[in-house]
Protein backbone atom coordinates (compact mmCIF):
# COMPACT_ATOMS: atom_id res chain seq x y z
CA UNK A 1 0.00 0.00 0.00
CA UNK A 2 1.95 3.46 -0.84
CA UNK A 3 -0.28 4.93 2.12
CA UNK A 4 2.09 3.05 4.12
CA UNK A 5 5.14 3.29 2.18
CA UNK A 6 6.09 6.92 2.65
CA UNK A 7 3.77 8.37 0.31
CA UNK A 8 2.27 11.23 1.94
CA UNK A 9 -0.35 12.17 -0.69
CA UNK A 10 -1.42 8.63 -0.84
CA UNK A 11 -1.79 8.82 2.92
CA UNK A 12 -3.38 11.75 3.12
CA UNK A 13 -6.42 9.75 0.48
CA UNK A 14 -6.49 7.38 2.27
CA UNK A 15 -7.58 9.32 5.30
CA UNK A 16 -10.12 10.93 3.34
CA UNK A 17 -11.40 7.65 2.01
CA UNK A 18 -11.90 6.77 6.00
CA UNK A 19 -13.15 9.76 6.88
CA UNK A 20 -15.98 8.80 4.23
CA UNK A 21 -16.01 5.18 5.21
CA UNK A 22 -15.70 4.18 1.47
CA UNK A 23 -15.78 0.49 0.24
CA UNK A 24 -11.73 1.55 -0.61
CA UNK A 25 -10.95 2.36 3.33
CA UNK A 26 -12.71 -0.62 4.72
CA UNK A 27 -10.55 -3.03 2.36
CA UNK A 28 -7.57 -1.11 3.78
CA UNK A 29 -8.25 -1.01 6.91
CA UNK A 30 -8.10 -4.64 6.83
CA UNK A 31 -5.34 -4.76 5.35
CA UNK A 32 -3.60 -2.51 7.63
CA UNK A 33 -4.47 -3.86 10.88
CA UNK A 34 -1.64 -5.99 11.46
CA UNK A 35 0.71 -3.53 11.19
CA UNK A 36 -0.81 -1.11 13.59
CA UNK A 37 -0.34 -1.22 16.72
CA UNK A 38 3.19 0.21 17.43
CA UNK A 39 2.85 3.80 17.79
CA UNK A 40 2.01 5.45 21.10
CA UNK A 41 -1.68 7.18 21.00
CA UNK A 42 -2.11 9.88 22.73
CA UNK A 43 -4.95 11.76 23.25
CA UNK A 44 -5.26 15.87 24.63
CA UNK A 45 -8.33 17.29 25.64
CA UNK A 46 -9.42 20.08 27.89
CA UNK A 47 -11.88 22.76 27.74
CA UNK A 48 -12.01 25.15 24.74
CA UNK A 49 -8.71 27.98 24.45
CA UNK A 50 -6.75 25.99 27.21
CA UNK A 51 -3.98 26.05 25.13
CA UNK A 52 -4.35 21.98 23.33
CA UNK A 53 -3.02 22.79 19.79
CA UNK A 54 -0.48 25.02 21.11
CA UNK A 55 1.06 22.25 23.30
CA UNK A 56 0.42 20.13 20.19
CA UNK A 57 3.00 22.43 18.61
CA UNK A 58 5.25 22.16 21.51
CA UNK A 59 5.40 18.61 22.14
CA UNK A 60 5.43 18.18 18.19
CA UNK A 61 8.88 20.48 18.53
CA UNK A 62 10.60 18.41 21.00
CA UNK A 63 10.19 15.07 19.51
CA UNK A 64 11.90 16.17 16.42
CA UNK A 65 14.42 16.87 18.30
CA UNK A 66 14.70 13.56 19.51
CA UNK A 67 14.54 12.19 16.01
CA UNK A 68 10.88 10.89 16.71
CA UNK A 69 7.99 10.72 13.98
CA UNK A 70 4.74 12.32 14.96
CA UNK A 71 1.33 12.56 13.45
CA UNK A 72 -1.36 14.45 14.83
CA UNK A 73 -5.67 14.63 14.21
CA UNK A 74 -6.94 17.42 14.96
CA UNK A 75 -11.22 17.45 15.62
CA UNK A 76 -13.01 20.50 15.33
CA UNK A 77 -16.91 20.61 15.55
CA UNK A 78 -19.03 20.74 12.93
CA UNK A 79 -22.16 22.75 12.39
CA UNK A 80 -25.11 20.44 12.83
CA UNK A 81 -27.27 22.42 10.54
CA UNK A 82 -24.91 23.38 7.29
CA UNK A 83 -22.80 20.48 8.52
CA UNK A 84 -19.45 22.66 7.91
CA UNK A 85 -16.98 22.86 10.13
CA UNK A 86 -14.07 25.39 11.28
CA UNK A 87 -10.79 24.11 11.71
CA UNK A 88 -8.55 26.08 12.96
CA UNK A 89 -6.23 23.91 15.08
CA UNK A 90 -3.09 24.10 12.55
CA UNK A 91 -2.56 27.63 12.95
CA UNK A 92 -0.63 26.93 15.68
CA UNK A 93 1.32 23.67 13.91
CA UNK A 94 3.14 25.41 11.07
CA UNK A 95 6.79 25.10 11.86
CA UNK A 96 7.23 21.88 9.98
CA UNK A 97 6.36 22.33 6.62
CA UNK A 98 8.62 20.33 4.71
CA UNK A 99 9.25 18.02 7.79
CA UNK A 100 8.74 14.42 6.14
CA UNK A 101 8.36 13.15 9.81
CA UNK A 102 5.52 15.30 10.77
CA UNK A 103 1.72 15.15 9.36
CA UNK A 104 -1.02 16.99 10.58
CA UNK A 105 -4.23 16.58 9.97
CA UNK A 106 -7.32 17.92 10.68
CA UNK A 107 -10.81 16.49 11.34
CA UNK A 108 -14.81 17.30 10.96
CA UNK A 109 -16.37 15.93 14.29
CA UNK A 110 -19.31 15.89 11.60
CA UNK A 111 -22.06 15.11 13.88
CA UNK A 112 -20.87 12.54 15.89
CA UNK A 113 -20.81 13.47 19.49
CA UNK A 114 -17.68 12.54 22.25
CA UNK A 115 -15.17 15.41 21.22
CA UNK A 116 -13.68 13.17 18.36
CA UNK A 117 -15.15 11.95 14.63
CA UNK A 118 -16.67 8.68 14.29
CA UNK A 119 -13.64 8.10 11.79
CA UNK A 120 -11.18 9.05 14.40
CA UNK A 121 -9.97 5.77 15.46
CA UNK A 122 -9.36 3.99 12.53
CA UNK A 123 -7.81 7.58 11.10
CA UNK A 124 -5.39 6.83 14.02
CA UNK A 125 -4.59 2.84 13.11
CA UNK A 126 -3.97 4.40 9.36
CA UNK A 127 -0.96 6.76 11.21
CA UNK A 128 -0.27 3.84 12.89
CA UNK A 129 0.50 1.51 10.28
CA UNK A 130 2.31 4.18 8.54
CA UNK A 131 4.66 3.98 10.86
CA UNK A 132 4.46 6.94 13.07
CA UNK A 133 6.02 6.88 16.61
CA UNK A 134 3.42 8.99 18.60
CA UNK A 135 0.19 9.75 17.38
CA UNK A 136 -1.58 13.25 18.92
CA UNK A 137 -5.35 13.40 19.14
CA UNK A 138 -6.00 16.98 19.94
CA UNK A 139 -10.64 16.55 20.59
CA UNK A 140 -12.93 19.39 20.45
CA UNK A 141 -12.74 21.68 23.03
CA UNK A 142 -14.58 19.87 25.49
CA UNK A 143 -17.29 20.65 28.50
CA UNK A 144 -17.07 17.73 30.99
CA UNK A 145 -18.41 14.56 28.76
CA UNK A 146 -16.39 14.50 26.09
CA UNK A 147 -14.24 11.66 27.17
CA UNK A 148 -14.30 9.44 24.66
CA UNK A 149 -10.48 9.80 23.67
CA UNK A 150 -10.11 8.00 26.44
CA UNK A 151 -11.13 4.99 25.35
CA UNK A 152 -9.17 5.28 22.17
CA UNK A 153 -5.62 6.29 23.31
CA UNK A 154 -2.95 4.68 25.38
CA UNK A 155 -2.30 7.78 27.23
CA UNK A 156 -4.86 10.77 28.21
CA UNK A 157 -3.73 14.10 28.98
CA UNK A 158 -6.06 16.76 30.40
CA UNK A 159 -5.44 20.29 29.73
CA UNK A 160 -6.33 22.45 31.89
CA UNK A 161 -6.14 26.38 32.05
CA UNK A 162 -5.41 28.54 35.58
CA UNK A 163 -8.68 31.35 36.13
CA UNK A 164 -11.05 28.66 35.15
CA UNK A 165 -12.41 29.43 38.54
CA UNK A 166 -15.49 27.56 38.80
CA UNK A 167 -14.88 25.29 35.87
CA UNK A 168 -12.36 23.19 38.06
CA UNK A 169 -14.88 21.89 39.92
CA UNK A 170 -16.95 20.92 36.82
CA UNK A 171 -13.99 19.43 35.48
CA UNK A 172 -13.27 17.17 38.81
CA UNK A 173 -16.89 15.43 37.34
CA UNK A 174 -16.25 14.37 33.75
CA UNK A 175 -12.42 14.80 32.35
CA UNK A 176 -10.38 14.22 35.55
CA UNK A 177 -11.92 10.82 35.75
CA UNK A 178 -9.89 9.91 32.28
CA UNK A 179 -7.13 11.78 32.70
CA UNK A 180 -3.82 9.88 32.96
CA UNK A 181 -1.72 13.20 33.23
CA UNK A 182 -3.25 16.39 33.75
CA UNK A 183 -1.95 19.17 32.60
CA UNK A 184 -1.99 23.12 34.22
CA UNK A 185 -0.88 25.31 30.56
CA UNK A 186 -0.33 28.72 30.72
CA UNK A 187 2.08 28.27 33.40
CA UNK A 188 3.26 31.88 33.01
CA UNK A 189 -0.10 33.33 33.96
CA UNK A 190 -1.51 34.04 38.07
CA UNK A 191 -3.03 31.31 39.73
CA UNK A 192 -0.99 28.43 37.81
CA UNK A 193 0.60 26.94 40.60
CA UNK A 194 -2.62 27.68 42.73
CA UNK A 195 -4.65 25.77 40.54
CA UNK A 196 -2.34 22.87 40.32
CA UNK A 197 -2.16 22.73 44.05
CA UNK A 198 -5.82 22.48 43.81
CA UNK A 199 -6.05 19.54 41.73
CA UNK A 200 -3.45 17.45 43.28
CA UNK A 201 -5.22 18.02 46.67
CA UNK A 202 -8.29 16.79 44.70
CA UNK A 203 -7.23 13.80 42.64
CA UNK A 204 -5.22 12.58 46.01
CA UNK A 205 -8.38 12.69 48.11
CA UNK A 206 -9.85 10.87 45.39
CA UNK A 207 -7.76 8.35 43.53
CA UNK A 208 -9.88 6.13 43.09
CA UNK A 209 -12.19 7.45 40.80
CA UNK A 210 -13.27 5.13 38.02
CA UNK A 211 -12.52 5.50 34.20
CA UNK A 212 -15.79 5.53 33.04
CA UNK A 213 -14.99 2.14 32.12
CA UNK A 214 -15.60 0.87 35.48
CA UNK A 215 -12.38 -0.34 36.31
CA UNK A 216 -10.84 1.62 39.24
CA UNK A 217 -7.83 3.74 38.14
CA UNK A 218 -4.30 2.34 39.67
CA UNK A 219 -3.12 5.54 41.04
CA UNK A 220 -3.56 9.10 40.86
CA UNK A 221 -2.35 11.23 37.90
CA UNK A 222 0.58 13.09 37.56
CA UNK A 223 -0.39 16.75 37.53
CA UNK A 224 2.43 19.18 35.65
CA UNK A 225 2.72 22.62 34.75
CA UNK A 226 3.58 23.53 31.27
CA UNK A 227 3.97 26.67 29.36
CA UNK A 228 2.86 25.96 25.42
CA UNK A 229 3.73 29.10 24.59
CA UNK A 230 7.52 28.99 25.74
CA UNK A 231 8.35 25.16 25.56
CA UNK A 232 8.81 24.88 29.09
CA UNK A 233 7.93 21.99 31.00
CA UNK A 234 7.14 20.02 27.67
CA UNK A 235 10.39 18.23 28.21
CA UNK A 236 8.85 16.83 31.92
CA UNK A 237 5.50 16.02 29.73
CA UNK A 238 7.52 13.88 27.48
CA UNK A 239 9.36 12.24 30.06
CA UNK A 240 5.64 11.39 32.04
CA UNK A 241 4.07 10.19 28.65
CA UNK A 242 7.07 7.62 28.53
CA UNK A 243 6.49 6.62 31.97
CA UNK A 244 2.75 5.92 31.48
CA UNK A 245 3.28 4.32 28.56
CA UNK A 246 6.40 2.53 30.28
CA UNK A 247 4.03 1.33 32.87
CA UNK A 248 1.51 0.28 30.38
CA UNK A 249 3.12 -2.83 29.54
CA UNK A 250 1.40 -4.78 32.54
CA UNK A 251 -2.56 -5.94 33.04
CA UNK A 252 -4.52 -2.51 33.19
CA UNK A 253 -3.13 -1.88 29.97
CA UNK A 254 -4.05 -5.02 28.63
CA UNK A 255 -7.56 -4.61 30.16
CA UNK A 256 -7.93 -1.15 28.58
CA UNK A 257 -6.69 -2.70 24.96
CA UNK A 258 -9.17 -4.96 25.48
CA UNK A 259 -11.84 -2.93 26.16
CA UNK A 260 -11.02 -0.37 22.92
CA UNK A 261 -11.10 -4.07 20.75
CA UNK A 262 -14.62 -4.53 22.11
CA UNK A 263 -15.40 -1.00 21.19
CA UNK A 264 -14.53 -1.40 18.03
CA UNK A 265 -15.73 -4.54 16.81
CA UNK A 266 -18.80 -3.13 18.33
CA UNK A 267 -19.21 -0.28 16.56
CA UNK A 268 -19.03 -2.13 13.43
CA UNK A 269 -21.00 -4.81 14.10
CA UNK A 270 -23.83 -2.11 15.12
CA UNK A 271 -23.52 -0.41 11.92
CA UNK A 272 -23.58 -3.95 9.93
CA UNK A 273 -27.04 -5.04 11.59
CA UNK A 274 -28.19 -1.67 11.49
CA UNK A 275 -27.57 -1.78 7.67
CA UNK A 276 -28.99 -5.55 7.19
CA UNK A 277 -32.60 -4.22 8.71
CA UNK A 278 -32.29 -1.84 6.15
CA UNK A 279 -31.32 -3.85 3.45
CA UNK A 280 -33.85 -4.71 0.65
CA UNK A 281 -34.34 -8.19 1.91
CA UNK A 282 -35.52 -6.89 5.37
CA UNK A 283 -36.42 -2.92 4.91
CA UNK A 284 -40.30 -3.65 4.85
CA UNK A 285 -40.41 -6.30 7.72
CA UNK A 286 -37.92 -4.14 9.66
CA UNK A 287 -40.30 -0.99 9.10
CA UNK A 288 -43.68 -2.99 9.97
CA UNK A 289 -42.29 -4.12 13.50
CA UNK A 290 -40.81 -0.63 14.24
CA UNK A 291 -44.15 0.20 13.29
CA UNK A 292 -45.99 -2.10 15.71
CA UNK A 293 -43.54 -1.03 18.34
CA UNK A 294 -44.50 2.87 17.49
CA UNK A 295 -48.21 1.93 18.03
CA UNK A 296 -47.38 0.03 21.34
CA UNK A 297 -49.06 -3.41 19.78
CA UNK A 298 -45.70 -4.60 20.01
CA UNK A 299 -42.92 -4.31 23.23
CA UNK A 300 -39.71 -2.87 22.00
CA UNK A 301 -37.76 -5.81 23.63
CA UNK A 302 -40.00 -8.67 21.59
CA UNK A 303 -39.39 -6.36 18.78
CA UNK A 304 -35.93 -6.95 19.32
CA UNK A 305 -35.34 -10.39 19.52
CA UNK A 306 -37.75 -10.61 16.24
CA UNK A 307 -35.47 -8.29 14.38
CA UNK A 308 -32.53 -10.32 15.80
CA UNK A 309 -34.35 -13.36 14.60
CA UNK A 310 -34.93 -11.84 10.85
CA UNK A 311 -31.47 -11.81 10.09
CA UNK A 312 -29.85 -14.81 11.54
CA UNK B 1 -19.57 16.28 -6.50
CA UNK B 2 -18.43 14.54 -3.52
CA UNK B 3 -21.75 13.49 -1.36
CA UNK B 4 -19.00 14.62 1.58
CA UNK B 5 -18.99 18.16 2.55
CA UNK B 6 -15.77 20.05 0.13
CA UNK B 7 -12.78 20.52 2.05
CA UNK B 8 -11.20 24.04 1.52
CA UNK B 9 -7.92 25.33 2.53
CA UNK B 10 -7.97 29.01 3.33
CA UNK B 11 -4.41 30.63 3.47
CA UNK B 12 -2.79 34.11 3.73
CA UNK B 13 0.53 34.21 1.83
CA UNK B 14 2.78 37.21 2.47
CA UNK B 15 3.72 39.21 5.00
CA UNK B 16 1.33 41.55 5.54
CA UNK B 17 -0.72 41.44 8.77
CA UNK B 18 -4.55 41.70 8.00
CA UNK B 19 -6.14 38.30 8.21
CA UNK B 20 -9.96 39.72 8.82
CA UNK B 21 -10.70 39.49 4.91
CA UNK B 22 -9.77 36.12 5.13
CA UNK B 23 -11.43 34.76 8.45
CA UNK B 24 -14.48 36.46 7.44
CA UNK B 25 -14.53 33.87 4.14
CA UNK B 26 -13.29 30.67 6.32
CA UNK B 27 -16.57 31.62 8.12
CA UNK B 28 -18.77 32.00 5.93
CA UNK B 29 -17.90 29.24 3.44
CA UNK B 30 -18.50 26.51 7.11
CA UNK B 31 -21.95 28.80 6.72
CA UNK B 32 -22.05 27.37 3.54
CA UNK B 33 -21.29 23.68 4.81
CA UNK B 34 -17.72 23.74 3.52
CA UNK B 35 -15.10 22.26 5.84
CA UNK B 36 -12.83 24.58 6.09
CA UNK B 37 -8.87 24.03 7.32
CA UNK B 38 -8.17 27.99 8.30
CA UNK B 39 -3.82 28.15 8.65
CA UNK B 40 -3.74 31.81 9.34
CA UNK B 41 -1.03 34.62 8.53
CA UNK B 42 2.34 34.77 7.03
CA UNK B 43 1.77 31.78 5.19
CA UNK B 44 4.69 30.27 2.83
CA UNK B 45 4.52 28.79 -0.11
CA UNK B 46 5.54 25.62 1.63
CA UNK B 47 3.21 25.74 4.71
CA UNK B 48 0.42 25.99 1.68
CA UNK B 49 1.60 23.12 0.08
CA UNK B 50 2.29 20.75 2.80
CA UNK B 51 -1.39 21.80 4.66
CA UNK B 52 -3.24 20.96 0.81
CA UNK B 53 -1.09 17.68 0.84
CA UNK B 54 -1.53 16.47 4.24
CA UNK B 55 -5.29 17.92 4.55
CA UNK B 56 -6.43 16.52 0.95
CA UNK B 57 -8.31 19.63 0.15
CA UNK B 58 -10.53 19.76 -2.44
CA UNK B 59 -9.88 23.69 -2.71
CA UNK B 60 -6.66 25.69 -2.16
CA UNK B 61 -8.19 29.58 -1.70
CA UNK B 62 -5.86 32.31 -1.08
CA UNK B 63 -6.17 35.45 0.07
CA UNK B 64 -3.50 37.90 -0.48
CA UNK B 65 -3.07 42.00 0.14
CA UNK B 66 0.48 42.67 0.29
CA UNK B 67 0.94 42.92 -3.27
CA UNK B 68 3.47 39.86 -3.92
CA UNK B 69 0.32 38.11 -5.71
CA UNK B 70 2.83 37.70 -8.74
CA UNK B 71 5.52 35.90 -7.17
CA UNK B 72 3.56 33.93 -4.70
CA UNK B 73 0.89 32.51 -6.75
CA UNK B 74 2.52 31.21 -9.30
CA UNK B 75 5.41 29.67 -6.53
CA UNK B 76 2.24 27.80 -4.68
CA UNK B 77 0.71 26.84 -8.11
CA UNK B 78 3.73 25.02 -8.91
CA UNK B 79 4.50 23.42 -5.66
CA UNK B 80 0.81 21.81 -5.87
CA UNK B 81 1.86 20.81 -9.12
CA UNK B 82 5.20 19.15 -8.24
CA UNK B 83 3.03 16.83 -4.99
CA UNK B 84 0.66 16.13 -7.67
CA UNK B 85 -2.35 17.90 -6.49
CA UNK B 86 -3.10 19.01 -10.52
CA UNK B 87 -6.72 18.34 -9.14
CA UNK B 88 -7.31 20.63 -6.48
CA UNK B 89 -9.05 24.07 -7.34
CA UNK B 90 -6.55 27.18 -6.81
CA UNK B 91 -8.48 30.44 -6.21
CA UNK B 92 -7.03 34.14 -5.17
CA UNK B 93 -9.17 37.19 -3.98
CA UNK B 94 -7.86 40.31 -2.63
CA UNK B 95 -6.15 43.18 -4.11
CA UNK B 96 -5.69 42.01 -7.19
CA UNK B 97 -5.08 44.29 -10.51
CA UNK B 98 -7.18 42.81 -13.57
CA UNK B 99 -4.60 42.98 -15.66
CA UNK B 100 -2.36 40.45 -13.47
CA UNK B 101 -5.15 37.83 -13.86
CA UNK B 102 -4.16 36.43 -17.34
CA UNK B 103 -1.00 35.60 -16.22
CA UNK B 104 -1.96 34.13 -12.78
CA UNK B 105 -4.50 31.87 -14.63
CA UNK B 106 -1.47 30.81 -16.85
CA UNK B 107 0.23 30.06 -14.08
CA UNK B 108 -2.21 27.74 -12.59
CA UNK B 109 -4.78 29.98 -10.54
CA UNK B 110 -8.17 28.41 -11.53
CA UNK B 111 -9.98 31.79 -10.54
CA UNK B 112 -9.33 35.50 -9.35
CA UNK B 113 -12.29 36.75 -6.88
CA UNK B 114 -12.32 40.79 -7.15
CA UNK B 115 -13.08 42.78 -3.93
CA UNK B 116 -16.67 42.82 -3.95
CA UNK B 117 -17.00 38.98 -4.55
CA UNK B 118 -20.32 37.62 -2.22
CA UNK B 119 -19.32 34.38 -0.01
CA UNK B 120 -21.97 33.38 -1.74
CA UNK B 121 -20.63 33.99 -5.26
CA UNK B 122 -17.44 31.97 -3.82
CA UNK B 123 -19.31 28.98 -2.53
CA UNK B 124 -21.25 28.74 -5.74
CA UNK B 125 -18.10 28.69 -7.65
CA UNK B 126 -16.64 25.91 -5.57
CA UNK B 127 -19.80 23.78 -5.57
CA UNK B 128 -19.98 24.15 -9.41
CA UNK B 129 -15.83 23.89 -10.27
CA UNK B 130 -14.49 21.62 -7.55
CA UNK B 131 -13.08 18.63 -9.03
CA UNK B 132 -15.29 14.88 -8.44
CA UNK B 133 -13.14 12.75 -6.62
CA UNK B 134 -13.56 8.92 -6.75
N1 LIG C 1 -0.04 32.93 28.17
C1 LIG C 1 -0.13 31.77 27.52
N2 LIG C 1 -0.98 31.64 26.50
C2 LIG C 1 -1.07 30.44 25.87
C3 LIG C 1 -0.28 29.34 26.27
N3 LIG C 1 -0.61 28.29 25.49
C4 LIG C 1 -1.56 28.72 24.63
N4 LIG C 1 -1.84 30.02 24.86
C5 LIG C 1 -2.80 30.87 24.14
O1 LIG C 1 -4.11 30.43 24.39
C6 LIG C 1 -4.93 30.61 23.24
C7 LIG C 1 -5.60 29.32 22.84
O2 LIG C 1 -4.60 28.38 22.45
P1 LIG C 1 -4.92 27.11 21.56
O3 LIG C 1 -3.68 26.29 21.52
O4 LIG C 1 -5.54 27.48 20.28
O5 LIG C 1 -6.03 26.42 22.49
P2 LIG C 1 -6.90 25.12 22.17
O6 LIG C 1 -7.14 24.44 23.47
O7 LIG C 1 -6.27 24.31 21.10
O8 LIG C 1 -8.24 25.76 21.65
P3 LIG C 1 -9.45 25.04 20.86
O9 LIG C 1 -8.86 24.07 19.88
O10 LIG C 1 -10.18 26.17 20.22
O11 LIG C 1 -10.29 24.35 21.91
C8 LIG C 1 -4.01 31.16 22.15
O12 LIG C 1 -4.16 32.54 22.12
C9 LIG C 1 -2.64 30.78 22.63
O13 LIG C 1 -1.64 31.64 22.17
C10 LIG C 1 0.63 29.52 27.36
O14 LIG C 1 1.37 28.62 27.76
N5 LIG C 1 0.68 30.75 27.95
MG1 LIG D 1 -7.01 23.69 19.26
Amino acid sequence: MAALGGDRRALARLLTAVENRTPVAEAALRELYPKAGRAHLVGITGPPGSGKSTLVAAIIGRLREAGRSVAVLAVDPSSPITGGALLGDRVRMQAYAGDRDVFIRSMAARGHAGGLSSATGAAAAVLDAAGFDLILIETVGTGQSEVEVAAMADTTVVLEAPEMGDEVQAIKAGLLEVADIVVVNKGDRPGAQRTAAQLRAMLVAAPKVGRGDGRPRPKAPEVLLTTAATGEGVPQLLAALERHRAAGQGSDAAATRLARAEAQVWAIAAERLRSRLHDPTHRSATASTLRAVADHDLDPYAAADRLLADVE
Amino acid sequence: MPDRPIKVLIAKPGLDGHDRGAKVLARGLRDEGFEVVYTGLRQTPEMIATAALQEDVDVVGLSILSGAHMTLLPRICRLLQEEHLDDVLVTAGGIIPDDDVPALKEAGVDEVFGPGTTIREVADYLRANVHPRD
